[in-house]
Formats: structure tokens, C-alpha cells, sequence
């Protein structure tokens, strides 16, 4: 049995503000040994992680010798404005609305394949993305439908997508895990874990090569790869830390640690289960945040967008945070307690934040209705749209295999292929 | 090693690495005013075509200070920087995904690996981000980058530095397989591949980078590209189609060299091109001939050779008066003895024999591994 978990490693780490003093923004409904999970022979028993007046800390920091820097937070980063605390309000509302209507048309056979659902996790992905520019680019996992929607690709799109219609934002052509959008700067969508890392460490090189060697002189494109716990194991992983660390490139790496990679708990999988302490091994901040917490989420990602922006370097950042559902649709989801999903569920970041607004006097209950509402809306405009698209023609099946489809060679006739304006509609034999 | 310069100048042949062929009866290039050796021809496309585009940039093991492994990416360090020469760490999975991002974002990365062996590590990429990114995103992204370095056998590194990728890479869509034989092709293809805007993987031989070749001045021009796509009949002929790529090229020209000899004129294509294969020309070939040999270096089961049989039979059945003759590597992992290295590598003898065997199948099928 292994307890890698162990109250010893638990070093306290430099708090980088004392939020104890400050009112906390979400009541702490447990303490911080929910974070272990569901792992009832792996607790230590002497777990008391209380440290008193840190429990309901904001962000833990480890910072390494490299990086000097303090950060010196005001409290103000948290406060919102009201168009701000809408704005989020929306955006978490529609990733959550979006899912629960993917899973009644997956059990309704509109939707097929590998499904993976987002609920629950909504905090990390408004609190990042809607700092974002549009320039700015965002690399995923399969678990990607809400960060297409939080980047702005349109819910049309990405439900035409998930039917496989060509209106869908790859033309039906991608499917659940594999979302681009070149517009909205969206760069996938891997299905493989730890694929998309190196592949987002690109576009941050990119950026920087732009501003450096083409000399576009205010590029200043920021990247987030976000990935889970198990990713976090993978060797691609560690390979990108040291590179981007290495060239000072501008990425932040996400962590959604939801405790669970399918259905391998990330305490039985890992050696040394904080991940925000792998940060520093490579010369780069590792910051832990309340992942359930979409402002506390949203100050930190600040810091670490502006971190990159200003070209001082990468940021990784660990997000705790939680599934609802199961890994994907086809999974039956009975290896985790009852008690920590119920537990996890009373944190609910909607219902969080919904209080925050409403005690806070930022907004009344009939204007987040109201947003409601017109989310409800657009979702069932979405699936309308999706369903009334065509499918793909049959000509479809052989475009977009090459930028230049001279690749697809030379005919019998001795012509390029792709020169006869009858070659997408011939059979699947090239 | 030693054993095999011997055996090949016992052949009358000169094809190791610095011995300088002795007679030009083999190449069947016009009057050229220049030699030079596909490293240079390398570097020279690399150069070229990097001054021509600021967003080209090279980065892999060694590229940079070492001026790379094999020297082919000599002076190019000093010449454009270290922002635009990368040296790597030791991570192939990383810095190729790194190279696919930023070919995303419209830079054109040459990502060399040592050789194409390590380049598995980076397979995932090479595959799953690389080739199918343009399908998946319906064309928004597509993906200029090209993967290069040495594949196949070389003298005496052993089973895992010796394997050959063509098959590999060959059956996946979305890629493009360039295999260059002499320092026209290793130019034209080189070029034709960075400015090609699809990832594109480029298998050069290790053994060949020090051959010379005799180049026209057509050729040194630095637009000089060649199509993607299109094999080129390197001897025409009219008995026998040989078919091979790469290194092969030069072990079935001297093959041909020595069946006029005894009466038979052998077709030689180099592919060239490994995906898209040249179907036409191999085709329009056989239905001249009426016979097939297939030449790689690979190992036998899917490989090159099976494709191109496949396609012959597909399409020109008819047309063939023998059954087609499949030359291929042994299909065994490379051993590092030297006796047992040759063996297990085609040689121009086993070239001969499988030609003879077509025409005439009077010579018995040597014992197959």
C-alpha cells in the first residue's frame, strides 16, 4: 500500500498573501483533506493538513531559486467588476448547460464516439480563458468542448461538430476530441494525453520567434496548455517544462488536477502527488490554486498570463478541481466514493459564484436568471441548428488530407490526381 | 566495414564513402560541368532556402555547434544564428511536438533527428499531430514542416540504428515520403519539401552523404526544385523494370551495368517519391518490360515492394509475363557482424539474380531468411 502522501512532504509552502486575513470569498465547506479524494486505505491517519490559517489559502506558491520575483497581491485582484462577474457568470453557465445537453443527445444517439464531459470543472476554464486575447492560443485535451466555447467559438459550431455535420467547426471532419478553430486561435483538441503539450510549447516558440527573428515587433501571443493529473506523469510533460523554461517561452501549463484519470486515482498513480512542486524542479514558478474557485482561479491566472506576456517565462499552475460526471459518457464511474463526489458537488463553482454576486450586491437573482435563461436558449438554438445541418457529402472524404493535394500523386493518365475535378467525389481508393 | 569496401571493389565498384567511382559509364546523366556529394547538396538546399525564407528554421540534436551529426548542417550556426539553428536536448517527443505547433502557426521547421530510429520516439507527432492536423481542423491548420535525417542500414551500428522507415511513414495519409538518391535528388527533394506546405518526411541515407555526384548547373541554381510525386527513369530499358529508392538506386544501376552485359536491358526507376508513389510511370514501365523487380532495403512484410506489386497487379496484371521479384533486407533485425551485415542487406548480386530470375526463372530462389 502506498503512502507517497505522506504529512511530511507536505512542506508549508511561501504563501504569497495572507488571504486568512482577509473575508474569504467562499466559505470553506471542508477542509483541505477532501484534496486527497477517495482514497480511504491511502489516508494517512495523522493527516491534519488544517494549517489553521492557511486552509482556506488562495494559492499555494513554490517558487525556485531561478524566479526571484514576489508576487505582491492586493486584494483587489479579486474583486470583479459587475460586467466582469456577468461575463463569468455566462461563460460557466453555458459550458455547463452545453455538457448536460451533450449527455441527453448522446443517450439520444445523436451524438457518438468518446464523449468527455466537463461539469464541474468550469472554474478553470472561464478563469483562464476569458483573460485571453483573441491572438492568444489555447491547446487542449479530448476534454475540450468548454474551452472551445470559452475561447468563443459558437455553440452552433461546436454542437454541429459533435453531430458530424459539415457546419460543425471542422466540418464534421474532427469530432468531440479533436476541436480547432484557426479563428478563435483554438489549436486542438489530442486525444492522446501529453500530446498537446509539446505541441502548445510550439506555438509559445512561435511567438516568441515571431517577435524576435521576423521582428513583429508587438507580438506578444500567449499560449495555455491545459492537461490533467495523469498527463502530468508523461514524459512529453517533463520534456516541455525544460524547454520552456530552458528558451523562456510564453506558455502557462494548466494543471486540472480532477483526482481521477479514468479510473486511476492520481494518489495511486504518482509518486509525488503535488504537481504544482514540479514547477520549480524545472526553474519555473509551480503555483496550486482552488480549482472550484473561479475568482481565485482568475487572479492566478492573471499573474501567470502576465508573466508570459512580459516575456519572463512559463508558470505552472495546478488547478484542484473536479469531475461530476464520469471520465467520458461510456463510463460507468463506480470506482469513486459517493461521499467526495457529494462533497466536491457542494462546491459547485456556479452555485459559488451565483452566492459571491448575489452577496457581494453585484447582481440580483433576476438578472442571473435572465442569464440563464438566454443560455438555456442558445444551447437548444445550437442543437436545432446541429440537427437540421446536412451531413457531409461524400466528395468531403478525401478533401483536406493535404494543404497541397498534389501529395495525393499522379493518376494513371499521368496527371496529378487532384487535377481531375471529379477526384473527392471517386471511391475511397487513391 | 572492411569487408564490405573489399567485396565491393572486388565487384569493380566503388561506392563507399570516399573512393571516387572509376569509370562514369554508370551514371546516366549528360555532360556535367560539377561533382558535388549529397552532404553538400544538403546543406547547400538547407542554406538556400533558409536565406530565401526568414520563417525556415532548423532544430534537432547537434544541429547547431557540433554543426551537426553528419555535417549537414555545417556553417549554418554561424551563418543565421542560434534563434534560427537549434540545438536540442535529448527530447524527441518534445522538440518535434514543438516543431508541429509552430508549423501550426505558419513557421516552416526542419526538425532533423540523428536518425530515424530515434525519430520513433517522436512517431506520436510525426502521425497523430503532424499528418492528421490538416484533416481534423476540415484544412484551417496545416502543417509545413519537414522531418529529416538519415534511415535505413548503415555499416556496422546494429539492430536499433539500422531499421528502414519507408513502410512506416509511407502508409499514413497526410505525409509526404521523400527518399533522394544523388545530389540532384537530395536538392530538389530538400527544396520541394520546405516549401512544400505539408508535413513532409525526408529519408536520406547515411551511406550516401559522402558520394559525389555529377551535378548540371541547372541543378546549383538556387530555384532549382523537383515535383513531389514523380519517379525518375534514371537507365531506360526494355526487359526488366527494377524499381528501387535511396541507396538501392546505385546497387541496381550497377545491377543493370552487369545484365547488359549478358544481354538483358533493365529499366532502373528511382521512386523518389515514396508517398504519393509514382504509380504512373511504375506502371506505364511494366506494360513496356513485362517485368518487375522491386529493390528496398526494408524489411520484406509491407513493405515498399509489396505496394508496388500490388499496384502492378492491380492495375497492369495483364501486362506482366513473370511474377514480380521482391528484393528486401533480410527479415531479421540487423545483426552487427560484418559477414552476417552483408548478408542480410541486398547486394548487387542478389539485384542480378532476381532480374535473371524474371526473365528467365532459370536461376533457383536463394534460401529465404
Amino acid at each position: 500500500m502506498a503512502t507517497a502522501y505522506s504529512p511530511t512532504n507536505f512542506v508549508n509552502p511561501l504563501s504569497i498573501n495572507t488571504r486568512s486575513h482577509d473575508k474569504p470569498l467562499f466559505d470553506p465547506l471542508k477542509t483541505t483533506t477532501s484534496f486527497l479524494g477517495s482514497t480511504h486505505k491511502l489516508r494517512p491517519t495523522s493527516l491534519q493538513f488544517n494549517q489553521p490559517d492557511t486552509h482556506r489559502r488562495s494559492a499555494v506558491v513554490a517558487v525556485s531559486d531561478v524566479v526571484k520575483e514576489k508576487k505582491v497581491k492586493s486584494s483587489s485582484n479579486l474583486l470583479i467588476t459587475k460586467e466582469e462577474g456577468l461575463e463569468i457568470y455566462e461563460d460557466m453557465i453555458l459550458g455547463r448547460a452545453f455538457e448536460d445537453m451533450c449527455a441527453q443527445m448522446y443517450y439520444r444517439g445523436k451524438m457518438f464516439g468518446f464523449v468527455h464531459l466537463y461539469n464541474g470543472q468550469e472554474a478553470v476554464s472561464t478563469g483562464f480563458i476569458r483573460l485571453l486575447k483573441k491572438e492568444d492560443s489555447v491547446v487542449s485535451t479530448y476534454r475540450d468542448h468548454v474551452h472551445a466555447l470559452s475561447k468563443g467559438v459558437p455553440a452552433r459550431e461546436v454542437m454541429s461538430e459533435l453531430f458530424g455535420r459539415t457546419t460543425g467547426c471542422c466540418r464534421g471532419q474532427g469530432g468531440s476530441m479533436h476541436m480547432f478553430s484557426k479563428e478563435h486561435n483554438l489549436l486542438g483538441g489530442f486525444a492522446f494525453i501529453g500530446e498537446g503539450i509539446p505541441v502548445a510549447t510550439g506555438a509559445a516558440f512561435s511567438s516568441k520567434y515571431r517577435r524576435e527573428v521576423l521582428k513583429e515587433a508587438d507580438c506578444d501571443h500567449v499560449t495555455l496548455a491545459f492537461f490533467g493529473d495523469g498527463t502530468c506523469n508523461n514524459g512529453q510533460f517533463f520534456e516541455c517544462l525544460n524547454m520552456a523554461a530552458l528558451w523562456k517561452l510564453p506558455i502557462v501549463f494548466v494543471v486540472e488536477n480532477n483526482l481521477w484519470a479514468i479510473g486511476m486515482s492520481h494518489l495511486r498513480a504518482t509518486s509525488d502527488p503535488q504537481i504544482y512542486k514540479k514547477g520549480p524542479a524545472f526553474g519555473m514558478p509551480g503555483v496550486h490554486v482552488e480549482g472550484m474557485d473561479v475568482l481565485k482561479v482568475r487572479e492566478v491566472a492573471q499573474e501567470a498570463i502576465g508573466r508570459a506576456r512580459r516575456g519572463e517565462g512559463p508558470t505552472l499552475v495546478e488547478c484542484e478541481t473536479y469531475r461530476f460526471r464520469g471520465h467520458s459518457l461510456a463510463d460507468p464511474d463506480e470506482l469513486r466514493d459517493p461521499d467526495e463526489k457529494a462533497r466536491y458537488a457542494a462546491r459547485d463553482p456556479i452555485t459559488a459564484l451565483k452566492k459571491h454576486l448575489i452577496e457581494s450586491k453585484l447582481a440580483n437573482e433576476a438578472e442571473l436568471k435572465a442569464i440563464e435563461k438566454k443560455i438555456e436558449e442558445v444551447v437548444e438554438d445550437a442543437v436545432e441548428f446541429a440537427d437540421a445541418s446536412p451531413h457531409p457529402a461524400r466528395s468531403q472524404l478525401l478533401e483536406n488530407v493535404f494543404a497541397d493535394p498534389k501529395g495525393f500523386g499522379i493518376g494513371p493518365d499521368g496527371r496529378y490526381r487532384c487535377e481531375d475535378p471529379k477526384f473527392t467525389e471517386g471511391t475511397a481508393h487513391v | 566495414m572492411l569487408g564490405i569496401i573489399r567485396q565491393k571493389m572486388t565487384a569493380g565498384l566503388s561506392p563507399a564513402m570516399r573512393i571516387r567511382p572509376v569509370a562514369s559509364a554508370l551514371r546516366s546523366y549528360s555532360s556535367a560541368a560539377k561533382e558535388i556529394n549529397v552532404r553538400e547538396a544538403l546543406n547547400s538546399a538547407l542554406d538556400e532556402e533558409m536565406s530565401a525564407d526568414p520563417k525556415v528554421f532548423l532544430m534537432g540534436e547537434e544541429v547547431g555547434e557540433y554543426q551537426g551529426a553528419y555535417k549537414i548542417s555545417k556553417g549554418l550556426l554561424d551563418k543565421y544564428g542560434p534563434e534560427r539553428v537549434l540545438d536540442t536536448p535529448i527530447t524527441e517527443a518534445g522538440f518535434t511536438g514543438i516543431g508541429v505547433g509552430a508549423a501550426y502557426y505558419g513557421l516552416k521547421p526542419v526538425v532533423e533527428f540523428m536518425t530515424f530510429n530515434f525519430a520513433m520516439q517522436a512517431i506520436d507527432h510525426i502521425i497523430n499531430s503532424a499528418a492528421k492536423s490538416n484533416y481534423m481542423s476540415a484544412g484551417q491548420i496545416n502543417v509545413p514542416i519537414v522531418f529529416r535525417g538519415p534511415n535505413g542500414a548503415a555499416a556496422g551500428v546494429g539492430a536499433q540504428h539500422s531499421h528502414c522507415y519507408a513502410a512506416w511513414y509511407a502508409s499514413c495519409p497526410g505525409l509526404k515520403v521523400l527518399s533522394p538518391y544523388s545530389s540532384e535528388d537530395a536538392r530538389g527533394l530538400l527544396k520541394a519539401a520546405i516549401r512544400d506546405p505539408d508535413p513532409v518526411v525526408f529519408l536520406e541515407n547515411e551511406l550516401l552523404y559522402g558520394e559525389s555526384f555529377p551535378v548540371s548547373a541547372e541543378v546549383l541554381d538556387s530555384s532549382f526544385c523537383l515535383p513531389i510525386g514523380k519517379a525518375k527513369i534514371e537507365r531506360e530499358g526494355k526487359d526488366v523494370t527494377i524499381t528501387a529508392f535511396s541507396k538501392m538506386v546505385g546497387f541496381s544501376l550497377k545491377a543493370a551495368e552487369i545484365l547488359a552485359k549478358e544481354g538483358i536491358s533493365a529499366e532502373v526507376i528511382n521512386l523518389r517519391s515514396i508517398r504519393p508513389l509514382d504509380r504512373a510511370t511504375i506502371n506505364a514501365s511494366v506494360r513496356k518490360t513485362n517485368r518487375l523487380v522491386t529493390v528496398e532495403e526494408g524489411f520484406p512484410q509491407h513493405g515498399v515492394g509489396a505496394e508496388i506489386c500490388a499496384s502492378v497487379v492491380e492495375e497492369s496484371f495483364g501486362y506482366l509475363d513473370a511474377a514480380v521479384e521482391r528484393i528486401a533486407g533480410a527479415d531479421v533485425p540487423m545483426p552487427y557482424a560484418a559477414n552476417l551485415e552483408r548478408m542480410a542487406v541486398p547486394q548487387v548480386e542478389d539485384i542480378v539474380r532476381a532480374a535473371k530470375r524474371a526473365c528467365y526463372r532459370s536461376v533457383p530462389m536463394a534460401a529465404v531468411a
